[in-house]
This record gives structure tokens, C-alpha cells and sequence, in this order.
């Protein structure tokens, strides 16, 4: 492999020759960049709506109550009910593999009046009671002082955390935020953090939100027992989707619900949203690595078919050397080599041009400003170093038939060639 | 050295066949320099290259060195080509891209020789045939006689038990067959098994034995006063 009188036969073979190898390689070149830049141009598209999802843990599903639509164990239909503290104590004994459940209660929302109050200045906010873990799934930037911790359930503190949305309606300019007190729902609660939500899709809205403990909202709006809401993260190993199915029923056995009441209880399952799209990525990936490889292929076949004329044009060569006594596994591997070498040289060339395209695609995107849904084309390491596997391979499956067509011939005949 | 017993080949070219050597049978001694003569077409050509393992026969037995050849599969016969084998071509067959030391140094480098003996052995053999200076040359530029003396040089560099020659001076004017003969008479003094196929009369008369075939068979086997090709030269 790495013998010197060979590498040096395969580059007198191909520098022979130079305008043949060029254009021989330059099907295999143009095969790899049109792969890289399919495979960048997915990734692009990918990182635009991945961006869409933020860092929510994807992992996630939401529950809330609604409606009974089947009477059970004499209870009519029709009741309203809500979740209890209870329920999320028995999910987390009855169902394995969960990372978090974070309960919430919530005040305000879409359309209802203000309901806070600093000084003069008032606004309508959603309030959420919450748990600590509920800013991993639902991720957000502390900018200043700190977001609720469990000491702060613990002792049900009084305190909130705003986002910047609350920030610019309830304070001025350039005042201080941390330590102030605002009053919600005529309770007070001291500032101690202040947030910034990623825009993912909801635009100002999710800026303009109050978090608190959930323990302090659940006794300052004397809420009781009562859970409104829950956000449920599976473990990284397993998948919501399959989890959903048990935590709903827990809940529906706990809060004596028909087992085939499908409507009381509603959820939104983050993770089936999020494979679909996941999915869509494959696919789109599949038809780069399928076109970019067709390409691919006619370059092999060109190279496939330089290597027979030059196996043919050296008939008498390899007949001469057969006679001085090199083996045909020799001769194979050398031409198996000289076909590996130039589908190498030619892909690397491909893969240095689609980068510097990319590249290219890159600045432009910077230079005007973000597109949807588009963002970072790249190709990763893993890419290029699959690219490379598929390129020896392919020089291999180009070099083998000219090199069995090689060894074919008899001696004999090769040195009776002209 | 040689034992030939019955040997048989033909042709097949479609339906027909065509009966090329009818029975050759002959022996050949270490140290003999034969010289293989006949008209066009009587087979002279078909005989050396299945001495040479470069072809195969229909029927016969063929030792050379105490090894029976028979059966060989292409790996087998190329290892033997380069253990027990030395060519020398009518055409020369240099390998054109390589200079003239390379292309001695080719049936070492399939013998696996390292490299720097190899070089060395490449000169040595160039030197013998008096074309050291000429080492670094393509064949390209180098005159007909010079050519045919770097491939002698080839064909000894693996130390053969036998050289076989087929027309060696047959694209050379008359004094510069007379000195790759001179070449191969003094490789022969050194006790080099050798066999030439020859149209030429002043060339098999160089040779310490001739052997003639006629339609496939052998009709004379005589053993001749060699004429020195030094004093012609
Ligand atoms: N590969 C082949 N296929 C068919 N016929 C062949 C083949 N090689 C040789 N022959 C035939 O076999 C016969 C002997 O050929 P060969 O080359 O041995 O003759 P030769 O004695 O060397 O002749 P020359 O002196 O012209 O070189 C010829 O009639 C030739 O046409
Ligand atoms: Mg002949």
C-alpha cells in the first residue's frame, strides 16, 4: 500500500495523461459536490426549523382538564374537574423512565383583563405558579438576578420572576427591577429575576409572562390542591409518545374518569410533532445521499471506462510484465489503486469546492440578514468522512472491472498486442 | 535442464483446428546455447513461449530444473517466469515510461528485492551489457542494439535458470546482432543455459547447437562448432 515504486507507477500512469485524468475526474468531483451541497442545503433547511422547535425539550408532553363526556362510578358526565397535587405524585411512582413533571396553575391568559398592578401602571399578564424544573422545558434567558428555586416552593415565597415584555409596561426606563414588588391580583410578590424568552413563534407574548413558585400562587389564589396543568419530560432513553398512553390513564384512575373517556383529558404530545418534522429531515437527506450518489455513479462509471481504454492501451505493458513474472493480484492492485487514487483526488477536489460554495452561501446569508428557514447550511465531519468511505468504495467498484479485464488476458496475447 | 517428451498444441480458431507441434521431443543440458530454426509458421514461436510458461500445450510433459510444469494457474506460472525465466524479445518490450535502470530492476522488484539492491543489481547487469552510462536513459533514446542490450540485461537481472530469445537480432542490421550475439555467447561462457529462435544462418552458427523444425516437428538436432561473434565485431 504504501510502497514507493507503486505510488510512483500510479502517478506516471495518470500524469501521462493529463488532460484524460482531469476530465475522468472531474465526473467524480462534480458527483461528490453536488452530494455535499444537497446534504448542506437539507442541513440548512434543518437548522431554519430546528431553530423554529428553540431548546424545548422536545421530549415533552402537555396535559390539561377538561370536560368528562362519560359518566362514571356516578358521577355525570359533563363535570369539570382538575388535576390534584396527588396526581402528579402517582404519575411519578406509576410511570417509569420520566425526568420531569411540572405541575402549573395559571392566571390571565389570552383576552382576559389586567391583573397586575405596580404603582400606577397596570397590564394583563400571564401568571404561572411553576416548578423550577419547567424552565428546561420550556427554556428561557435569565438576564438579571435568578429564575424560582426549590427553597422558594418550599417556603412558598412570595416571589416572581418577569420577562421583558412585563418589564417594559410596568417599570421606566433604566429602573431598577430586582427587589421592587408588584401586586397580582392584589397579592404582592417581590421581583426576583427578569427573563427573555427565544421568539419561538409566539412572538411578544412569551415575553410577557410572570413566573412564580407554585406553591406561593397555589396559596396566595387559594388554589388548594389543584394542578392546571403539566408539562411531562421523559428520560433521554425512552420516548414520551410510548409514556402518554399510562400517565393519562393514571390520571383518569385517580380522578375516577371512564377509561375510554378520550376527551376529558387533553394533551399535546411535543415529541410526535417533533418526529414528524424529524422525519421529514431523513427523507429530505435520503434524496441528497440518492441524486448525490446517482451523480456519483455516472462519474464512477466514467472513471470505470478511462481505466478500460487505459488497461487496453496497455495490454503489451501488462503482458510484459507478466512475462518478467508479476502476479496478476499484483497487477489488479495496481489498477484498483490507480482508480482509487483518482476517484480520491477528484472527490476531495469536489468536497474542497462544495465547502468553499458553502462557504460562499454562508457570507451571502450573513451579509442579508436571516432567511426562514434557513439557516447555517453545512456539512458535518461525519459527512465528509462518509463521503471519503463512499469514494474508495466507489473506486474500488470503478478500478474492478478493468482490472479483472486486465488480468483476463492471457500473456501470451498481451505481447502479441500492438 | 529441459526435458520436452511428446509435446502437443493446436490452435483452435472456430471449427478448425490447426495442428502447430506435432510431438517435440528434446532435451536440453545446463551451459547449452541452442539455437531453434525453421521456416515461417513451423511453430518455432509456439515452442519457446510454452518453454516460457507463457502458453500452454495440449498434451507432453515439460521439466525444466527437476519441476514438472503442468497445471499451473496464472500466480503459480508468473512466480515461476520469474524464478526459472529470463525473455529476450524480438521487439524489445522495454517498458517505455521507465528509464533503462528501472526496467532491469522490474523482475527484482517482483521478487520483492529491496530496493537499493535492486539498483545496485540494475547497474551491475547494465554495466555487464556495457550500458551503464545509460542507466538513467528511456528506451526512446536509446539506438535498437542498445535497446535489445538493456533487455538482456533485464532478462539476466533475475538470475534465470534459462534465457529464452525470440528473433533477439531480428530488428538489428548485421553488426549489431553480431554484438548482442558477442552479449550472449560470453553470458553463455558463463554458464547460462540459452536458446534462440532464429531465421538467421550466421546467427544459429553463433549457437553450439541447432535444432530445426519443420511442420511441427523436429527434423535435425546437431550439435555445431560455435562461430565467435567477437571478430566480427
Ligand atoms: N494465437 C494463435 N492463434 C491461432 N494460430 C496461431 C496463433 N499463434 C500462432 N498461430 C499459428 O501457428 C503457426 C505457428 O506459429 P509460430 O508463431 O509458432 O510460428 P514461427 O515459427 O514462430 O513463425 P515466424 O518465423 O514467422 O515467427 C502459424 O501457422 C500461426 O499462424
Ligand atoms: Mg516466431
Amino acid at each position: 500500500m504504501f510502497n514507493r515504486d507503486r505510488w510512483k507507477e500510479i502517478l506516471e500512469v495518470l500524469s501521462s495523461n493529463v488532460f484524460r485524468t482531469l476530465a475522468t475526474s472531474f465526473g467524480v468531483g462534480w458527483g461528490i459536490f453536488i452530494l455535499i451541497i444537497l446534504l448542506a442545503a437539507g442541513k440548512g433547511l434543518e437548522n431554519g426549523i430546528r431553530a423554529d422547535f428553540g431548546d424545548i425539550a422536545t421530549n415533552t408532553m402537555f396535559m390539561w382538564s377538561r370536560n368528562t363526556t362519560i359518566s362514571y362510578k356516578g358521577l355525570p358526565k359533563g363535570r369539570r374537574f382538575s388535576f390534584k397535587l396527588e396526581d402528579v405524585q402517582a404519575i411519578n411512582d406509576k410511570v417509569p423512565n420520566l425526568r420531569f413533571i411540572s405541575p402549573r396553575n395559571q392566571l390571565g391568559g389570552f383576552g382576559s383583563g389586567n391583573n397586575v398592578v405596580r404603582g400606577l401602571k397596570t397590564g394583563a399578564f400571564n401568571v404561572y405558579g411553576d416548578y423550577p424544573e419547567i424552565i428546561r422545558q420550556e427554556p428561557m434567558t435569565i438576564t438579571s438576578g435568578r429564575f424560582v428555586n426549590q427553597n422558594d416552593i418550599e417556603d412558598k415565597r412570595k416571589i416572581a420572576v418577569i420577562g421583558d415584555g412585563v418589564q417594559n409596561e410596568l417599570y421606566d426606563q433604566g429602573e431598577t427591577v430586582i427587589g421592587t414588588y408588584i401586586k397580582i391580583q392584589g397579592v404582592n410578590f417581590m421581583v426576583v429575576g427578569t427573563y427573555q424568552k427565544k421568539d419561538s413563534g409566539g412572538g411578544e407574548e412569551g415575553q410577557k409572562e410572570i413566573y412564580v413558585p407554585f406553591t406561593a400562587f397555589s396559596q396566595a389564589f387559594n388554589m388548594g390542591n389543584d394542578v392546571g396543568w403539566m408539562a411531562i419530560t421523559a428520560n433521554d432513553g425512552s420516548s414520551i409518545s410510548e409514556l402518554k398512553e399510562k400517565i393519562v390513564g393514571v390520571v383518569k384512575e385517580n380522578r375516577k374518569i371512564h377509561p375510554d373517556d378520550k376527551r376529558a383529558v387533553g394533551y399535546f404530545d411535543l415529541y410526535e410533532q417533533f418526529n414528524r418534522v424529524e422525519s421529514l429531515f431523513g427523507a429530505l437527506r435520503w434524496v441528497a445521499y440518492f441524486v448525490g450518489v446517482l451523480v456519483l455513479l455516472s462519474g464512477i462509471i466514467g472513471v470505470s471506462n478511462i481505466m478500460l481504454i487505459v488497461i487496453k492501451e496497455r495490454t503489451k505493458e501488462i503482458g510484459i510484465r507478466r512475462a518478467l513474472g508479476e502476479a496478476p493480484w499484483s497487477i489488479k492492485k495496481q489498477i484498483l489503486m490507480e482508480s482509487i487514487f483518482l476517484t480520491i483526488i477528484s472527490g476531495m477536489i469536489g468536497i474542497i469546492f462544495g465547502a468553499a460554495f458553502i462557504y460562499g452561501v454562508n457570507a451571502v446569508l450573513d451579509s442579508v440578514g436571516p432567511v426562514d428557514m434557513f439557516i447555517n447550511p453545512s456539512v458535518s465531519l461525519g459527512v465528509v468522512v462518509s463521503a471519503l468511505v463512499i469514494l474508495i468504495f466507489s473506486g474500488l467498484l470503478a478500478g474492478f472491472i478493468p482490472a479483472q479485464s486486465a488480468i483476463k488476458i492471457r500473456p501470451i496475447e498481451a505481447l502479441r498486442t500492438e | 535442464m529441459i526435458q520436452i517428451k511428446d509435446l502437443h498444441k493446436s490452435y483452435k480458431m472456430g471449427k478448425n483446428s490447426l495442428h502447430v507441434l506435432k510431438g517435440i521431443n528434446f532435451n536440453v543440458e545446463e551451459g547449452e546455447l541452442v539455437a531453434i530454426m525453421g521456416s515461417s509458421g513451423s511453430g518455432k514461436s509456439t515452442l519457446l513461449n510454452i518453454l516460457g510458461m507463457l502458453d500452454s500445450s495440449d498434451s507432453g510433459e515439460y521439466i525444466l530444473d527437476n519441476v514438472p510444469i503442468k497445471d499451473l494457474n496464472e500466480t503459480k506460472a508468473a512466480r515461476y517466469r520469474n524464478k526459472f525465466l529470463g525473455f529476450v524479445f524480438q521487439s524489445f518490450n522495454l517498458i517505455n515510461y521507465k528509464s533503462a535502470a528501472e526496467n532491469v530492476a522490474l523482475p527484482l522488484y517482483y521478487q520483492k528485492v529491496p530496493r537499493k539492491e535492486r539498483q545496485e543489481k540494475a547497474l551491475k547487469y547494465l554495466e555487464q551489457v556495457g550500458l551503464k552510462e545509460w542507466a538513467g536513459h528511456l528506451p526512446s533514446e536509446l539506438s535498437g542494439g542498445q535497446k535489445q542490450r538493456v533487455a538482456i540485461a533485464r532478462a539476466l537481472a533475475a538470475e534465470p535458470k534459462v534465457l529464452l530469445a525470440d528473433e533477439p537480432t531480428g530488428a538489428l542490421d548485421s553488426k549489431t546482432s553480431y554484438e548482442v550475439m558477442d552479449l550472449i555467447q560470453k553470458i553463455n561462457d558463463a554458464g547460462n543455459t540459452i536458446l534462440i529462435v532464429t531465421h538467421e544462418p550466421d546467427i544459429a552458427d553463433m549457437c553450439k547447437r541447432i535444432v530445426h523444425l519443420k511442420d511441427g516437428v523436429i527434423i535435425e538436432d546437431k550439435k555445431i562448432e560455435q562461430v565467435r561473434a567477437e571478430q566480427y565485431v
